[in-house]
């Protein structure tokens, strides 16, 4: 039996390989953890729905967002990939309209992006943490670690993210060399403009927009704008029965 | 095994050594073992942020760590070994002195058949066409790659 | 014992080469695949899960169902079943294999594989799935091994293997349990947003999974020496028929919460999927599965066609087709469709997906021979 022996031993010892990444693991190496700040803002969005009906046919934050993030430009709906996007009002809020609305309101666009949920189902699936939720609220994406599993697309309720079905940069009809593309096989989405955000200037999609209809602010600081919007006008948010607390508000 | 076999084992074995060990003795013969790429240094700055030894044998692992940091905490500020703050970035701090990856970091990578996958998604500058690939006479001692 | 494998008659070395062949064409294709993207799939943004996590759905069903035959030899001392133990065992190696190779193929990034191992989210399913999957194959693995070298050498098998084994039971709840949490835990899609999802998955694995060891049982009778007997078929037969019942009733149950709740957003899905409107080939494949199903039911529940071969042999291939697309095709696919937007999407597998399907379940079906032919070479030479 010396030979099955053998092989015993050199099976066990295979198994003591991963040992130093055990040990990064149970140290802290393996996660990195933020200093905590004093009064972490809380992002939030806020889209005023009847700003978009100012400017019907435009697409300035749309353009803003994905030329400065190198998102590509991909003709079909099979393989898109959008961060920002609008959608018929029917089917972004199916629950306030019926058959008595008119074409108009029903067919109205409605700026559609991901909503940095408070309680995001995306992070809850996501198998190696790609996807995480920092404590600025900012849902984050790792396109480091992403393994293109796909579970967070399948757990979105607001199919706010796309997939690299194939190489995006034949598709990047200019790439701006200030800002990494994605290669094929991860996950991507809205991510709040973090790269801007760190040097204190607002979401491209806000500060791109003409017709004043977002609003971009911290939740935490009860004197910000988004706020004071939300405080005295009529807000919606998408899906809310669902629990995972959007932070992209829509004044109705 | 008949006896007068061992001599043809033996001289089966010394072939085997002389072909498996080729690459080290025909560079030491040809004088090739002396071969190092040569890097187009940048041509303002004379520092990098750290120094060059620390940098050949650890740049790998101090771009781990700052993809990590960065990503994972949204922190930036890289303090130096002699205490001066760099903004973690391959291509906004890295690239912005060693502009031409073809000439500097494509010259070592390729000859150690190294292929990182940066590329893949963050974008080089604007490249340069390079000289002919050169090499150093006076190659950096092995030990700073340990 | 692995020599075994290595000798055979024509017919073998025939199937053998069959499958190295299905095997190779599914890795050129992947290798398309791995460089191009999944793009070459008919995958898309709105339907992100196809043919590739279908087939997964299915296999860990499969796997699970060995512990049909496990759980009444060992816990219950039911000897008839002692002499198929070990193919169940190995079915179930061979299954949760494809399982795993299904999931890998689907991988947008397959190199950062161990990126779940690396970064442990005990809050995601799939990291768990992970973990009862590998245990489970490799439990499956030794257990199967071990008792079968056992058996050659002709002696008791070592105490250790049977509390192995008593874990090896909960372990295959587990794991179609686990993958039904993949599905039924996402509020984003009402479709899979059931309590119900885990107890029919298992219901439609405890029919499928032993009606494919009765058809393996039946081909190694036909091909090899080794006959598992009419009283264990039938016996497996019959907890094919409890569990085709209880996986139809379950299913029935459904429809009516859906439609008796009448909530737009469920019914929406089965309405996508059964009826007018949707697309041709997810529709049609919906209600063979359902005709498979009730014809194997009537089938299998009259005592006089269960125990003649051939109508068997029928009502087993067809729950076996009927399951492989109510929980696959049929099930992944409408999950999306309408997406949270609303919007209809169409989904048909591409033929690079289909060659890189079929070689993953090659590769599977060479890892089941492989086995199957040591276990049947072992018993042979025993009753020589």
């Amino acid at each position: 039996m010396k030979r099955r022996d053998f092989l015993k031993i050199a099976c066990f010892s295979v198994a003591g390989l991963p040992a130093r990444s055990t040990l990064d693991l149970l140290s802290e190496k393996a996660f990195p953890k933020p200093s905590r700040k004093e009064g972490q803002p809380k992002w939030a969005m806020v889209v005023d729905l009847k700003a978009c009906l100012t400017k019907p046919g435009c697409r300035t934050c749309l353009d803003a967002c994905h030329s400065i993030h190198n998102v590509p430009n991909i003709d079909n709906r099979k393989d898109e990939v959008k961060w920002i996007w609008t959608n018929p009002y029917k089917e972004v809020f199916p629950e306030h309209t019926y058959q008595f609305s008119s074409v108009g309101v029903q067919t109205r666009p409605v700026l559609v992006l991901c909503n940095h949920c408070d309680n995001p189902p995306c992070v809850k699936v996501c198998p190696t943490k790609a996807t995480f939720k920092r404590d600025d609220g900012l849902v984050m994406m790792d396109y480091h670690r992403c393994i293109g599993c796909r579970y967070c697309m399948a757990a979105c309720p607001y199919g706010a993210r796309s997939f690299n079905w194939k190489d995006p940069r034949p598709f990047i009809k200019e790439i701006n060399r200030d800002f990494p593309t994605r290669t094929r096989g991860v996950v991507e989405k809205c991510s709040f403009c973090e790269e801007r955000l760190v040097r204190g200037l607002k979401p491209a999609c806000v500060e791109a927009c003409t017709a004043n209809g977002l609003t971009f602010g911290d939740l935490n600081e009860p004197d910000s704008q988004v706020r004071r919007l939300l405080a005295f006008k009529t807000s919606a948010r998408r899906k809310a029965h669902l629990g995972t607390e959007p932070k992209v508000f829509y004044l109705v | 095994m008949r006896v007068c076999d061992t001599w043809k084992i033996i001289g089966g074995i010394v072939i085997f050594l002389i072909v498996v060990l080729s690459p080290i003795w025909y560079n030491a013969l040809t004088g090739r073992a002396s071969y190092f790429p040569e890097l187009k240094l940048p041509a303002d700055e004379r520092k990098c942020i750290e120094s060059a030894p620390y940098m050949r044998a650890n740049h790998m692992e101090l771009l781990n760590s700052w993809k990590e940091t960065v990503v994972r905490t949204g922190e930036r500020a890289y303090t130096a070994e002699d205490g001066k703050i760099y903004n973690m970035s391959l291509v906004g701090t890295c690239m912005k002195c060693h502009s031409n990856k073809a000439e500097f970091c494509d010259r070592c990578h390729n000859y150690a058949d190294v292929q990182p996958k940066c590329w893949e998604c963050h974008v080089a500058p604007k490249e340069v066409k390079s000289e002919v690939i050169g090499h150093r006479s006076n190659p950096p001692p092995i030990t700073d790659y340990l | 014992m692995i020599e075994k494998a290595l000798r055979g008659g024509r017919i073998y070395w025939a199937w053998v080469m069959l499958l190295l062949v299905m095997i190779a064409l599914g890795l050129i294709f992947y290798v398309r695949q791995w460089n191009l993207g999944l793009g070459i799939t008919g995958m898309g943004r709105d339907v992100s899960w196809g043919l590739y996590i279908a087939n997964f759905t299915f296999l860990v069903g499969v796997a699970a169902s060995a512990v049909m035959v496990v759980l009444p030899y060992y816990l219950h001392n039911f000897w008839v079943f002692g002499r198929i133990t070990i193919f169940g065992e190995f079915l179930a190696v061979s299954a949760v294999t494809m399982s795993v190779l299904f999931i890998f193929v689907d991988l947008g990034q397959p190199a950062r594989v161990f990126n779940i191992m690396l970064y442990p989210s005990p809050r995601s399913v799939l990291f768990w799935d992970m973990i009862v999957l590998n245990l489970y194959l490799i439990l499956n693995l030794i257990i199967g091994w071990r008792a079968l070298e056992a058996e050659r050498q002709e002696e008791a098998p070592p105490t250790w293997l049977k509390h192995l084994v008593f874990l090896s039971i909960p372990l295959a709840i587990s794991i179609h349990t686990v993958t039904a949490f993949i599905y039924s835990g996402l509020g984003a899609r009402p479709f899979w947003l059931t309590a119900l999802l885990a107890p029919r998955f298992l219901a439609s694995a405890f029919a499928s999974g032993p009606a494919l060891l009765i058809i393996l049982c039946l081909i190694m009778r036909r091909f090899t020496k080794f006959d598992a007997g009419q009283e264990a078929i039938q016996k497996i037969a019959l907890i094919v028929t409890y569990a085709l019942s209880i996986h139809m009733f379950f299913f029935l149950v459904e429809l009516f919460t859906v439609f008796y709740g009448g909530i737009p957003e469920h019914m929406h899905h089965f309405q996508y999927l059964f009826g007018p409107g949707g697309q041709p080939l997810l529709t049609v494949s919906a209600w063979i599965a359902l005709i498979l199903t009730w014809t194997a039911f009537f089938l299998l529940i009259n005592p006089r066609t269960r125990r003649i071969e051939g109508t068997l042999i029928y009502a087993l291939l067809a729950i076996i087709i009927a399951v492989w697309i109510e929980k696959g095709l049929s099930f992944v696919i409408p999950g999306f469709i309408p997406s949270p937007l609303g919007e209809i999407s169409r989904y048909s597998p591409t033929f690079a997906e289909i060659i890189i399907t079929k070689g993953v379940w090659a590769f599977g079906f060479l890892v089941l021979t492989v086995l199957y032919k040591i276990a049947v070479s072992v018993k042979e030479d025993l009753s020589i």
